[in-house]
């Protein structure tokens, strides 16, 4: 299981990732994935870089919450979840979930789920680099 | 002895990562909260906002919580992370 929820500074590749979820069974026949990237733009400024902070400890805790109620709450096989921190340049990798089920509306209900929760209760901070300096990002859409 | 932790825009303000409080009957998390605004006034108004969540021992606390000698408190501003 510590495998499959991460946070990590260094990129992840999502072949690997989409094999380690689809390793838990044989019955997995549907895999959705939400892939987060760094984009240059955020309300109007021009952005050349992010950077991301997170509670260790708690931040871990909460990745590995999601994916226990993932997986109570869907009918899903196995989930996995992969952030990274640390500087990110644009058009890097921020975070991969991956979720596997039998069939698709499953994966896709619980890949939904996970990322806008994984927004909401997972300590995890950006800032990004404008013309103007590095600033927090204090709401995420 | 309570150690305080100040994450990414809280952080910047207080100008620092940690404080530590010699804390040694329980106290309200209120009253924890009390003495950080007064160490730290730049943080008074993010602290007083309900977007500011607190934990303690790294799980989310209620206002209502006490706070005793080990614990570690997070005053965690808005996420943003995904």
């Amino acid at each position: 299981m510590s495998d499959l929820v991460r946070i990590q500074e260094k990129d992840f590749s999502i072949d690997e990732e989409v094999r380690r979820v689809s390793a838990a069974s044989k019955g997995i026949g549907a895999v959705a994935t939400f892939l987060g990237a760094a984009r240059d733009f955020s309300k109007g400024e021009t952005i050349t870089g992010l950077s991301f902070e997170h509670y260790p400890v708690m931040a871990e805790k909460k990745l590995a919450d999601i994916r226990e109620r993932a997986l109570g709450n869907f009918n899903i096989i196995e989930m996995g979840i992969v952030h990274r921190v640390g500087k990110i340049d644009i058009g890097e990798n921020i975070v991969l979930i991956v979720a596997a089920s039998a069939h698709r509306n499953d994966a896709f209900m619980a890949c939904e789920w996970a990322i806008t929760e994984l927004k909401r209760t997972t300590p995890i901070w950006k800032s990004e680099t404008t013309s103007k300096g590095e600033v927090w990002v204090s709401e995420t859409p | 002895m309570v150690t305080v932790r100040f994450f990414a825009m809280l952080k910047g303000l207080a100008k620092t990562e940690i404080k530590e409080y010699d804390i040694k009957a329980p106290v309200k998390l209120d009253e924890l909260k009390s003495l950080v605004k007064r160490d730290f006034p730049a943080l008074e108004g993010l602290l007083e906002s309900r977007s500011v969540l607190v934990s303690i021992n790294q799980e989310f606390a209620g206002k209502d919580a006490v706070v005793k000698d080990g614990d570690e408190v997070g005053f965690l501003p808005p996420f943003s992370g995904g």
